[in-house]
Protein backbone atom coordinates (compact mmCIF):
# COMPACT_ATOMS: atom_id res chain seq x y z
CA UNK A 1 0.00 0.00 0.00
CA UNK A 2 1.61 3.47 -0.82
CA UNK A 3 -0.66 5.58 0.21
CA UNK A 4 -3.26 5.45 3.53
CA UNK A 5 -6.33 8.30 4.63
CA UNK A 6 -7.75 7.17 7.72
CA UNK A 7 -10.31 9.34 9.28
CA UNK A 8 -8.99 12.46 7.60
CA UNK A 9 -10.31 15.98 8.41
CA UNK A 10 -9.43 19.32 7.22
CA UNK A 11 -10.50 23.04 8.76
CA UNK A 12 -8.36 25.45 7.43
CA UNK A 13 -8.27 28.52 10.02
CA UNK A 14 -11.13 30.20 8.57
CA UNK A 15 -13.15 27.31 9.43
CA UNK A 16 -13.78 25.81 5.93
CA UNK A 17 -14.32 22.23 6.26
CA UNK A 18 -12.23 21.14 3.15
CA UNK A 19 -12.20 17.26 4.21
CA UNK A 20 -14.50 15.71 6.31
CA UNK A 21 -13.57 12.71 7.47
CA UNK A 22 -11.88 10.95 4.27
CA UNK A 23 -10.51 6.95 5.00
CA UNK A 24 -8.63 5.88 0.91
CA UNK A 25 -6.28 3.42 0.26
CA UNK A 26 -3.72 3.51 -3.31
CA UNK A 27 -1.93 0.83 -4.20
CA UNK A 28 1.66 1.54 -5.77
CA UNK A 29 1.51 1.52 -9.63
CA UNK A 30 -2.03 2.60 -9.32
CA UNK A 31 -3.53 5.26 -11.45
CA UNK A 32 -6.23 7.50 -9.89
CA UNK A 33 -8.55 10.20 -10.75
CA UNK A 34 -9.78 12.04 -7.79
CA UNK A 35 -12.57 13.97 -9.29
CA UNK A 36 -15.44 16.56 -7.50
CA UNK A 37 -16.99 19.94 -7.86
CA UNK A 38 -15.28 23.16 -7.55
CA UNK A 39 -14.63 23.75 -3.37
CA UNK A 40 -14.64 19.48 -3.10
CA UNK A 41 -11.42 19.02 -1.98
CA UNK A 42 -9.51 17.52 -4.65
CA UNK A 43 -6.73 20.49 -4.15
CA UNK A 44 -6.74 20.47 -0.05
CA UNK A 45 -6.48 16.41 -0.54
CA UNK A 46 -3.44 16.32 -2.83
CA UNK A 47 -1.91 18.95 -0.46
CA UNK A 48 -1.98 16.81 2.29
CA UNK A 49 0.17 14.35 0.76
CA UNK A 50 3.21 16.09 0.04
CA UNK A 51 2.12 18.23 3.73
CA UNK A 52 1.80 21.29 2.29
CA UNK A 53 -1.03 21.53 4.18
CA UNK A 54 -1.72 19.36 7.70
CA UNK A 55 -4.94 17.19 8.41
CA UNK A 56 -7.02 18.83 11.25
CA UNK A 57 -7.47 15.18 12.03
CA UNK A 58 -6.56 11.82 11.00
CA UNK A 59 -3.88 10.01 9.96
CA UNK A 60 -1.70 9.70 6.53
CA UNK A 61 0.94 7.07 6.08
CA UNK A 62 2.85 7.29 2.68
CA UNK A 63 5.14 4.31 2.43
CA UNK A 64 3.93 2.92 5.53
CA UNK A 65 5.29 5.77 7.10
CA UNK A 66 3.11 8.49 8.72
CA UNK A 67 3.25 12.09 7.83
CA UNK A 68 1.20 13.78 9.71
CA UNK A 69 3.83 12.82 13.16
CA UNK A 70 6.81 13.28 10.36
CA UNK A 71 9.54 15.78 11.61
CA UNK A 72 10.20 18.90 9.59
CA UNK A 73 13.45 18.08 8.66
CA UNK A 74 12.04 14.97 7.40
CA UNK A 75 9.79 16.67 5.01
CA UNK A 76 12.16 17.31 2.33
CA UNK A 77 13.05 13.69 2.17
CA UNK A 78 9.11 12.79 1.68
CA UNK A 79 8.63 15.05 -1.15
CA UNK A 80 11.94 13.66 -2.94
CA UNK A 81 9.82 10.93 -3.77
CA UNK A 82 6.85 12.51 -4.72
CA UNK A 83 6.84 14.50 -7.85
CA UNK A 84 4.51 17.46 -8.50
CA UNK A 85 2.92 19.08 -11.46
CA UNK A 86 0.76 22.23 -11.18
CA UNK A 87 -2.10 23.51 -13.15
CA UNK A 88 -0.20 26.77 -14.08
CA UNK A 89 3.33 24.78 -14.58
CA UNK A 90 4.89 26.86 -12.48
CA UNK A 91 8.51 26.84 -15.01
CA UNK A 92 10.94 29.27 -14.12
CA UNK A 93 10.93 31.88 -16.79
CA UNK A 94 14.84 32.92 -16.63
CA UNK A 95 15.92 29.78 -17.12
CA UNK A 96 16.13 27.00 -20.16
CA UNK A 97 13.73 23.76 -20.42
CA UNK A 98 16.79 22.09 -19.46
CA UNK A 99 17.89 24.18 -16.71
CA UNK A 100 14.33 23.55 -14.99
CA UNK A 101 14.42 20.16 -15.02
CA UNK A 102 18.01 20.46 -13.64
CA UNK A 103 16.72 22.55 -11.24
CA UNK A 104 15.19 19.91 -9.46
CA UNK A 105 17.44 17.95 -9.05
CA UNK A 106 20.23 20.23 -8.03
CA UNK A 107 18.35 21.30 -5.04
CA UNK A 108 18.47 17.88 -3.88
CA UNK A 109 21.99 18.05 -4.61
CA UNK A 110 22.79 15.33 -7.32
CA UNK A 111 25.45 15.49 -8.77
CA UNK A 112 26.26 16.74 -12.29
CA UNK A 113 26.70 13.70 -14.11
CA UNK A 114 23.76 12.31 -12.65
CA UNK A 115 22.32 15.39 -13.43
CA UNK A 116 23.28 15.71 -16.99
CA UNK A 117 22.30 11.98 -17.85
CA UNK A 118 18.57 11.95 -16.14
CA UNK A 119 17.76 15.18 -18.00
CA UNK A 120 18.48 13.95 -21.22
CA UNK A 121 16.52 10.79 -20.55
CA UNK A 122 13.92 12.94 -18.90
CA UNK A 123 13.07 15.08 -22.13
CA UNK A 124 13.39 11.89 -24.50
CA UNK A 125 10.29 10.71 -22.56
CA UNK A 126 8.32 13.62 -22.76
CA UNK A 127 8.92 14.06 -26.39
CA UNK A 128 10.68 17.63 -26.16
CA UNK A 129 14.04 16.65 -27.92
CA UNK A 130 15.19 19.52 -29.50
CA UNK A 131 14.10 22.06 -26.97
CA UNK A 132 16.46 21.93 -24.70
CA UNK A 133 17.94 24.95 -24.70
CA UNK A 134 14.45 26.71 -25.42
CA UNK A 135 12.66 29.31 -22.57
CA UNK A 136 9.25 28.54 -21.42
CA UNK A 137 7.72 31.68 -22.93
CA UNK A 138 8.67 30.43 -26.18
CA UNK A 139 6.73 27.07 -25.85
CA UNK A 140 2.83 26.43 -26.68
CA UNK A 141 0.67 25.41 -23.37
CA UNK A 142 1.32 21.81 -23.85
CA UNK A 143 4.61 21.95 -23.76
CA UNK A 144 5.47 23.47 -21.30
CA UNK A 145 3.19 21.23 -19.04
CA UNK A 146 5.64 18.56 -20.38
CA UNK A 147 8.57 20.52 -19.35
CA UNK A 148 6.42 20.20 -16.29
CA UNK A 149 6.11 16.38 -16.28
CA UNK A 150 9.89 16.09 -16.79
CA UNK A 151 10.73 17.98 -13.65
CA UNK A 152 8.35 15.86 -11.80
CA UNK A 153 9.97 12.72 -12.70
CA UNK A 154 13.50 13.87 -12.61
CA UNK A 155 14.04 12.73 -9.36
CA UNK A 156 12.16 9.37 -10.44
CA UNK A 157 9.31 9.48 -7.81
CA UNK A 158 7.23 6.73 -6.38
CA UNK A 159 4.14 8.85 -6.54
CA UNK A 160 3.27 11.27 -9.22
CA UNK A 161 0.27 14.07 -8.10
CA UNK A 162 -0.90 15.92 -11.19
CA UNK A 163 -3.49 18.71 -9.86
CA UNK A 164 -5.34 19.82 -12.67
CA UNK A 165 -2.85 19.68 -14.95
CA UNK A 166 -4.89 19.63 -18.12
CA UNK A 167 -6.83 22.80 -16.63
CA UNK A 168 -5.17 25.23 -19.07
CA UNK A 169 -5.02 23.03 -21.98
CA UNK A 170 -7.31 22.30 -25.03
CA UNK A 171 -8.59 19.06 -25.66
CA UNK A 172 -6.27 17.58 -27.99
CA UNK A 173 -3.04 18.43 -25.84
CA UNK A 174 -4.94 17.69 -23.21
CA UNK A 175 -5.07 14.17 -24.61
CA UNK A 176 -1.63 14.11 -25.51
CA UNK A 177 -1.14 14.99 -21.87
CA UNK A 178 -3.35 11.87 -20.52
CA UNK A 179 -1.19 9.68 -22.80
CA UNK A 180 2.13 10.82 -21.10
CA UNK A 181 1.08 10.34 -17.83
CA UNK A 182 -0.43 6.74 -18.75
CA UNK A 183 2.88 6.11 -19.72
CA UNK A 184 4.68 7.16 -16.80
CA UNK A 185 2.05 5.07 -14.83
CA UNK A 186 2.92 1.86 -17.10
CA UNK A 187 6.51 2.27 -16.04
CA UNK A 188 5.44 1.72 -12.60
CA UNK A 189 4.81 5.05 -11.16
CA UNK A 190 1.62 5.70 -9.63
CA UNK A 191 0.03 8.62 -10.10
CA UNK A 192 -2.96 10.49 -8.83
CA UNK A 193 -4.71 13.54 -10.61
CA UNK A 194 -7.27 15.82 -9.70
CA UNK A 195 -9.59 17.28 -12.71
CA UNK A 196 -12.44 18.17 -13.41
CA UNK A 197 -12.50 17.44 -17.42
CA UNK A 198 -15.01 14.01 -16.87
CA UNK A 199 -13.96 13.49 -20.89
CA UNK A 200 -10.74 12.84 -19.88
CA UNK A 201 -11.90 10.29 -17.19
CA UNK A 202 -14.47 8.41 -18.75
CA UNK A 203 -12.21 7.50 -21.85
CA UNK A 204 -9.22 6.60 -19.10
CA UNK A 205 -10.94 3.45 -17.40
CA UNK A 206 -9.24 4.00 -14.38
CA UNK A 207 -10.31 4.17 -10.11
CA UNK A 208 -12.41 6.84 -9.60
CA UNK A 209 -12.96 8.85 -6.30
CA UNK A 210 -15.55 11.49 -6.25
CA UNK A 211 -15.60 13.82 -3.70
CA UNK A 212 -18.07 16.55 -2.67
CA UNK A 213 -18.08 18.64 0.06
CA UNK A 214 -15.10 17.00 1.45
CA UNK A 215 -16.54 13.81 1.48
CA UNK A 216 -15.91 10.59 -1.45
CA UNK A 217 -19.19 10.14 -2.46
CA UNK A 218 -18.06 7.45 -4.64
CA UNK A 219 -14.97 5.10 -5.33
CA UNK A 220 -14.44 2.42 -8.53
CA UNK A 221 -11.87 0.96 -6.50
CA UNK A 222 -10.48 -1.30 -9.11
CA UNK A 223 -13.91 -2.08 -11.47
CA UNK A 224 -12.88 0.36 -13.81
CA UNK A 225 -15.38 -1.48 -17.21
CA UNK A 226 -18.15 -1.34 -15.00
CA UNK A 227 -18.14 2.01 -13.62
CA UNK A 228 -20.22 4.59 -15.83
CA UNK A 229 -19.50 7.96 -15.03
CA UNK B 1 28.94 19.47 0.17
CA UNK B 2 29.88 18.94 -3.91
CA UNK B 3 31.75 22.04 -6.15
CA UNK B 4 28.68 21.94 -7.85
CA UNK B 5 26.07 23.54 -4.65
CA UNK B 6 28.56 25.66 -3.45
CA UNK B 7 28.81 27.25 -7.63
CA UNK B 8 24.91 27.18 -7.55
CA UNK B 9 24.76 29.05 -4.13
CA UNK B 10 27.47 31.72 -5.25
CA UNK B 11 26.28 32.01 -8.91
CA UNK B 12 22.84 32.12 -7.51
CA UNK B 13 23.77 34.63 -4.85
CA UNK B 14 25.67 37.26 -7.52
CA UNK B 15 22.60 36.65 -9.98
CA UNK B 16 20.71 38.21 -7.81
CA UNK B 17 22.29 40.78 -6.41
CA UNK B 18 23.01 41.50 -10.32
CA UNK B 19 19.58 41.80 -10.88
CA UNK B 20 18.94 44.03 -8.34
CA UNK B 21 22.23 45.77 -8.67
CA UNK B 22 20.36 49.39 -7.76
CA UNK B 23 19.60 48.30 -4.82
CA UNK B 24 22.38 46.10 -4.14
CA UNK B 25 24.44 49.76 -4.37
CA UNK B 26 22.03 51.35 -2.56
CA UNK B 27 22.27 49.12 -0.23
CA UNK B 28 26.10 48.94 -0.11
CA UNK B 29 26.14 52.67 -0.01
CA UNK B 30 23.68 52.41 3.52
CA UNK B 31 25.74 49.90 4.99
CA UNK B 32 28.93 51.38 4.39
CA UNK B 33 27.43 54.65 5.82
CA UNK B 34 26.01 52.94 8.64
CA UNK B 35 29.65 50.95 9.57
CA UNK B 36 31.51 54.36 8.65
CA UNK B 37 29.29 56.50 11.11
CA UNK B 38 29.74 52.80 13.28
CA UNK B 39 33.27 53.39 13.21
CA UNK B 40 33.48 57.18 13.89
CA UNK B 41 31.11 56.59 16.91
CA UNK B 42 33.30 53.90 18.32
CA UNK B 43 36.67 55.78 17.78
CA UNK B 44 35.07 58.91 19.14
CA UNK B 45 33.95 57.25 22.28
CA UNK B 46 37.32 55.44 23.00
CA UNK B 47 38.77 58.75 22.26
CA UNK B 48 37.19 60.58 24.51
CA UNK B 49 37.02 57.60 27.14
CA UNK B 50 40.89 57.97 26.97
CA UNK B 51 41.19 61.56 27.21
CA UNK B 52 38.75 61.10 30.11
CA UNK B 53 41.09 58.36 31.73
CA UNK B 54 44.22 60.65 31.70
CA UNK B 55 42.15 63.76 33.27
CA UNK B 56 40.78 60.87 35.57
CA UNK B 57 43.98 59.75 37.05
CA UNK B 58 45.39 63.15 37.01
CA UNK B 59 43.10 63.78 39.57
CA UNK B 60 44.59 64.36 42.95
CA UNK B 61 44.19 64.85 46.44
CA UNK B 62 46.46 67.65 48.18
CA UNK B 63 45.81 67.49 52.04
CA UNK B 64 47.48 70.86 53.88
CA UNK B 65 49.05 69.91 56.76
CA UNK B 66 48.45 71.98 60.25
CA UNK B 67 51.10 74.74 60.18
CA UNK B 68 52.24 73.75 64.04
CA UNK B 69 52.66 70.11 63.29
CA UNK B 70 56.09 68.61 64.33
CA UNK B 71 57.78 66.60 62.02
CA UNK B 72 57.19 63.27 64.25
CA UNK B 73 53.67 63.96 63.51
CA UNK B 74 53.85 64.11 59.73
CA UNK B 75 55.21 61.08 59.68
CA UNK B 76 52.18 59.68 61.97
CA UNK B 77 50.19 61.25 59.56
CA UNK B 78 51.32 59.41 56.26
CA UNK B 79 51.42 56.58 57.95
CA UNK B 80 47.36 56.81 58.84
CA UNK B 81 46.56 57.55 55.43
CA UNK B 82 48.88 55.00 53.70
CA UNK B 83 46.40 52.99 55.69
CA UNK B 84 43.59 54.46 53.54
CA UNK B 85 41.93 52.29 51.56
CA UNK B 86 42.38 53.10 47.37
CA UNK B 87 45.85 54.79 48.06
CA UNK B 88 48.04 54.41 45.58
CA UNK B 89 50.93 56.63 46.58
CA UNK B 90 51.42 59.44 49.25
CA UNK B 91 54.12 62.35 48.39
CA UNK B 92 55.10 64.82 50.98
CA UNK B 93 56.03 68.19 49.30
CA UNK B 94 57.24 70.83 51.52
CA UNK B 95 55.92 74.48 51.57
CA UNK B 96 59.32 75.41 50.44
CA UNK B 97 59.16 73.25 47.33
CA UNK B 98 55.29 74.29 46.79
CA UNK B 99 56.18 77.84 46.76
CA UNK B 100 59.46 76.87 44.46
CA UNK B 101 56.55 75.44 41.66
CA UNK B 102 54.28 78.62 42.25
CA UNK B 103 57.39 80.34 41.33
CA UNK B 104 57.86 78.15 38.17
CA UNK B 105 53.78 78.17 37.32
CA UNK B 106 53.65 81.91 37.11
CA UNK B 107 56.62 83.89 37.91
CA UNK B 108 59.21 83.18 35.79
CA UNK B 109 63.08 84.66 35.88
CA UNK B 110 61.90 88.25 36.13
CA UNK B 111 59.32 87.68 39.29
CA UNK B 112 60.75 86.58 42.15
CA UNK B 113 57.71 85.35 44.10
CA UNK B 114 60.07 85.12 47.02
CA UNK B 115 61.19 88.61 47.70
CA UNK B 116 57.58 89.65 47.31
CA UNK B 117 56.57 88.21 49.86
CA UNK B 118 58.62 88.49 53.01
CA UNK B 119 57.21 84.84 54.59
CA UNK B 120 56.07 81.96 53.13
CA UNK B 121 52.31 82.11 53.00
CA UNK B 122 51.58 77.78 51.92
CA UNK B 123 51.76 75.27 54.11
CA UNK B 124 53.33 71.77 53.93
CA UNK B 125 51.81 68.95 52.32
CA UNK B 126 50.73 65.60 51.02
CA UNK B 127 50.02 64.67 47.20
CA UNK B 128 47.96 61.39 47.08
CA UNK B 129 47.38 59.48 44.79
CA UNK B 130 44.28 56.82 44.39
CA UNK B 131 44.18 53.76 42.54
CA UNK B 132 40.27 54.28 41.47
CA UNK B 133 39.53 58.23 40.52
CA UNK B 134 35.84 57.37 41.27
CA UNK B 135 37.02 57.04 44.77
CA UNK B 136 38.41 60.80 45.17
CA UNK B 137 35.41 62.68 47.17
CA UNK B 138 34.75 59.77 49.46
CA UNK B 139 38.78 59.06 50.28
CA UNK B 140 39.57 63.02 50.38
CA UNK B 141 36.76 62.84 53.27
CA UNK B 142 38.46 60.31 55.20
CA UNK B 143 41.75 62.51 54.92
CA UNK B 144 40.20 65.32 55.87
CA UNK B 145 39.20 63.77 59.38
CA UNK B 146 42.41 62.88 60.21
CA UNK B 147 43.52 65.43 63.06
CA UNK B 148 46.58 67.60 61.59
CA UNK B 149 45.15 67.66 58.03
CA UNK B 150 44.22 71.52 58.19
CA UNK B 151 42.30 71.31 54.83
CA UNK B 152 41.87 68.65 51.87
CA UNK B 153 41.94 69.64 48.07
CA UNK B 154 40.67 67.73 44.72
CA UNK B 155 38.97 70.37 42.94
CA UNK B 156 36.01 69.76 44.66
CA UNK B 157 32.49 69.55 42.28
CA UNK B 158 34.60 69.56 39.21
CA UNK B 159 35.75 66.03 39.78
CA UNK B 160 32.09 65.12 40.54
CA UNK B 161 30.59 67.14 37.07
CA UNK B 162 33.63 65.66 35.19
CA UNK B 163 32.49 61.88 36.09
CA UNK B 164 29.07 62.83 34.94
CA UNK B 165 30.21 64.14 31.70
CA UNK B 166 32.53 60.62 30.75
CA UNK B 167 29.40 58.41 31.87
CA UNK B 168 27.08 60.52 29.57
CA UNK B 169 29.62 60.55 26.53
CA UNK B 170 29.54 56.84 26.87
CA UNK B 171 25.84 56.27 26.92
CA UNK B 172 25.20 57.57 24.21
CA UNK B 173 28.09 56.33 22.25
CA UNK B 174 26.93 53.30 23.25
CA UNK B 175 22.94 54.18 22.45
CA UNK B 176 24.38 55.77 18.71
CA UNK B 177 25.74 52.74 18.34
CA UNK B 178 23.18 50.30 18.85
CA UNK B 179 20.50 52.33 17.08
CA UNK B 180 23.35 52.66 13.90
CA UNK B 181 23.35 48.55 13.97
CA UNK B 182 19.85 48.50 13.90
CA UNK B 183 19.54 50.80 11.15
CA UNK B 184 22.24 48.60 9.22
CA UNK B 185 20.23 45.36 9.96
CA UNK B 186 16.78 47.20 9.00
CA UNK B 187 18.74 48.47 5.57
CA UNK B 188 19.59 44.91 4.93
CA UNK B 189 17.05 42.88 5.85
CA UNK B 190 14.82 45.15 3.12
CA UNK B 191 17.23 44.59 0.55
CA UNK B 192 17.32 40.41 1.54
CA UNK B 193 13.37 40.34 0.85
CA UNK B 194 13.30 42.26 -2.00
CA UNK B 195 15.41 39.72 -3.23
CA UNK B 196 13.67 36.93 -1.26
CA UNK B 197 10.08 38.26 -3.01
CA UNK B 198 11.32 38.27 -6.91
CA UNK B 199 11.81 34.70 -6.25
CA UNK B 200 9.34 33.73 -3.50
CA UNK B 201 7.94 31.42 -6.29
CA UNK B 202 11.35 29.58 -6.77
CA UNK B 203 11.48 29.33 -3.51
CA UNK B 204 7.93 27.68 -2.89
CA UNK B 205 9.19 25.29 -6.08
CA UNK B 206 11.88 24.51 -4.41
CA UNK B 207 10.92 23.66 -1.02
CA UNK B 208 7.87 21.57 -2.73
CA UNK B 209 11.03 19.48 -4.88
CA UNK B 210 12.37 19.14 -1.70
CA UNK B 211 15.20 21.44 -0.85
CA UNK B 212 16.14 21.57 2.52
CA UNK B 213 15.62 24.66 4.73
CA UNK B 214 19.04 25.20 4.71
CA UNK B 215 19.72 24.99 1.00
CA UNK B 216 17.11 27.58 0.23
CA UNK B 217 18.62 30.23 2.58
CA UNK B 218 21.77 29.74 1.34
CA UNK B 219 21.87 31.92 -1.46
CA UNK B 220 20.42 34.60 0.72
CA UNK B 221 22.26 34.19 3.30
CA UNK B 222 25.80 34.47 1.33
CA UNK B 223 24.11 37.71 -0.58
CA UNK B 224 23.30 39.34 2.77
CA UNK B 225 26.81 38.09 4.05
CA UNK B 226 28.13 40.17 1.28
CA UNK B 227 26.46 43.39 1.20
CA UNK B 228 27.54 43.35 5.05
CA UNK B 229 30.93 42.82 3.81
CA UNK B 230 31.76 45.47 0.78
CA UNK B 231 30.07 47.72 2.74
CA UNK B 232 31.60 47.43 5.81
CA UNK B 233 35.30 47.21 3.85
CA UNK B 234 34.33 50.34 1.89
CA UNK B 235 33.64 52.22 5.45
CA UNK B 236 36.41 50.61 6.84
CA UNK B 237 38.65 52.24 4.34
CA UNK B 238 37.07 55.33 4.13
CA UNK B 239 37.58 55.78 8.04
CA UNK B 240 41.24 54.16 7.74
CA UNK B 241 42.19 57.21 5.51
CA UNK B 242 40.25 59.88 7.30
CA UNK B 243 41.37 58.47 10.70
CA UNK B 244 44.73 58.95 9.78
CA UNK B 245 44.86 62.32 8.49
CA UNK B 246 43.57 63.18 11.57
CA UNK B 247 45.90 61.62 13.61
CA UNK B 248 48.22 63.38 10.99
CA UNK B 249 47.05 66.67 12.06
CA UNK B 250 45.87 66.44 15.29
CA UNK B 251 49.45 65.05 16.80
CA UNK B 252 51.19 68.21 16.55
CA UNK B 253 48.24 71.14 17.20
CA UNK B 254 46.15 69.71 20.03
CA UNK B 255 47.36 69.22 23.76
CA UNK B 256 45.32 66.27 24.47
CA UNK B 257 46.22 62.71 23.39
CA UNK B 258 44.44 60.77 20.33
CA UNK B 259 44.68 57.06 19.69
CA UNK B 260 47.77 56.06 17.22
CA UNK B 261 48.24 52.66 18.60
CA UNK B 262 47.64 50.53 15.43
CA UNK B 263 46.99 47.46 16.97
CA UNK B 264 44.13 48.35 18.36
CA UNK B 265 43.00 50.34 15.54
CA UNK B 266 43.50 46.86 13.24
CA UNK B 267 41.24 45.57 16.07
CA UNK B 268 38.72 47.99 15.52
CA UNK B 269 38.67 47.85 11.75
CA UNK B 270 38.51 43.88 12.02
CA UNK B 271 35.45 44.01 14.65
CA UNK B 272 34.02 46.39 11.95
CA UNK B 273 34.55 43.74 9.16
CA UNK B 274 32.61 40.77 11.51
CA UNK B 275 30.06 43.22 12.44
CA UNK B 276 28.92 43.43 8.67
CA UNK B 277 29.09 40.20 8.70
CA UNK B 278 27.12 39.71 11.69
CA UNK B 279 24.82 42.46 10.35
CA UNK B 280 24.29 40.49 7.13
CA UNK B 281 23.79 37.31 9.00
CA UNK B 282 21.32 38.37 11.19
CA UNK B 283 19.45 40.39 8.57
CA UNK B 284 18.86 37.46 6.39
CA UNK B 285 17.74 35.37 9.02
CA UNK B 286 15.52 37.49 9.87
CA UNK B 287 13.69 37.99 6.36
CA UNK B 288 14.26 34.06 5.24
CA UNK B 289 11.88 32.51 8.06
CA UNK B 290 9.01 33.64 6.96
CA UNK B 291 9.26 32.41 3.51
CA UNK B 292 10.33 29.11 4.01
CA UNK B 293 7.28 28.07 5.82
CA UNK B 294 6.30 25.91 3.14
N1 LIG C 1 -5.73 27.94 2.28
C1 LIG C 1 -7.08 27.93 2.44
N2 LIG C 1 -7.63 28.65 3.43
C2 LIG C 1 -8.94 28.63 3.61
N3 LIG C 1 -9.80 27.95 2.90
C3 LIG C 1 -9.33 27.21 1.88
C4 LIG C 1 -7.93 27.17 1.61
N4 LIG C 1 -7.73 26.35 0.56
C5 LIG C 1 -8.96 25.91 0.20
N5 LIG C 1 -9.92 26.42 0.98
C6 LIG C 1 -11.34 26.11 0.92
O1 LIG C 1 -11.52 24.73 1.09
C7 LIG C 1 -12.50 24.25 0.22
C8 LIG C 1 -11.93 23.16 -0.64
O2 LIG C 1 -10.97 23.74 -1.50
P1 LIG C 1 -10.09 22.93 -2.53
O3 LIG C 1 -9.15 23.87 -3.16
O4 LIG C 1 -9.53 21.76 -1.83
O5 LIG C 1 -11.20 22.47 -3.56
P2 LIG C 1 -11.01 21.86 -5.02
O6 LIG C 1 -11.82 20.64 -5.07
O7 LIG C 1 -9.57 21.73 -5.35
O8 LIG C 1 -11.66 22.99 -5.93
P3 LIG C 1 -11.27 23.40 -7.41
O9 LIG C 1 -11.86 22.34 -8.30
O10 LIG C 1 -11.96 24.70 -7.61
O11 LIG C 1 -9.81 23.48 -7.50
C9 LIG C 1 -13.02 25.44 -0.56
O12 LIG C 1 -14.20 25.88 0.04
C10 LIG C 1 -11.93 26.46 -0.42
O13 LIG C 1 -12.46 27.76 -0.41
MG1 LIG D 1 -8.25 22.63 -6.78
Amino acid sequence: MLVQFYNVSKIYPNGVKALDDVSLKIDRGEFLFLMGPSGAGKSSFVKMLFREEMPTRGQIFIASRSIVRMKRSEVPKLRRNIGIVFQDFKLLENKTVAENIAFAMEVVGSPHRQIKKRVTQVIKQVGLEGCENTFPGQLSGGEQQRVGIARALANEPLLLIADEPTGNLDIDTSLEIMDLLYDINRKGTTVIMATHARELVKAAHKRVVMLEKGQIISDTQNRYEEQPI
Amino acid sequence: MSLLTIKYFLSEAFKSLYRNRLLTFATIANVAICILILGAAVLLTLNASNIIDNLESDVEIVAFIDKDLADSDEDHLKNKIEKIEGIKSIDFVSKEEGLKRLQEKFGGLEYDLGSTLEENPLRNSFEIQVVDPHQVPEIAKKVEKLSGVYKVNYGQGVVEKLFQVTKWVRIVGLVTIVLLAFGAVFLISTTIRLAIFSRRKEIYLMKLIGATDWFVRMPFFLEGVFLGLIGAVIAILCLAVGYGSIIGHVDTVMFFSIITDMGLLINIYLILLGAGIILGILATYFSLNKFLDV
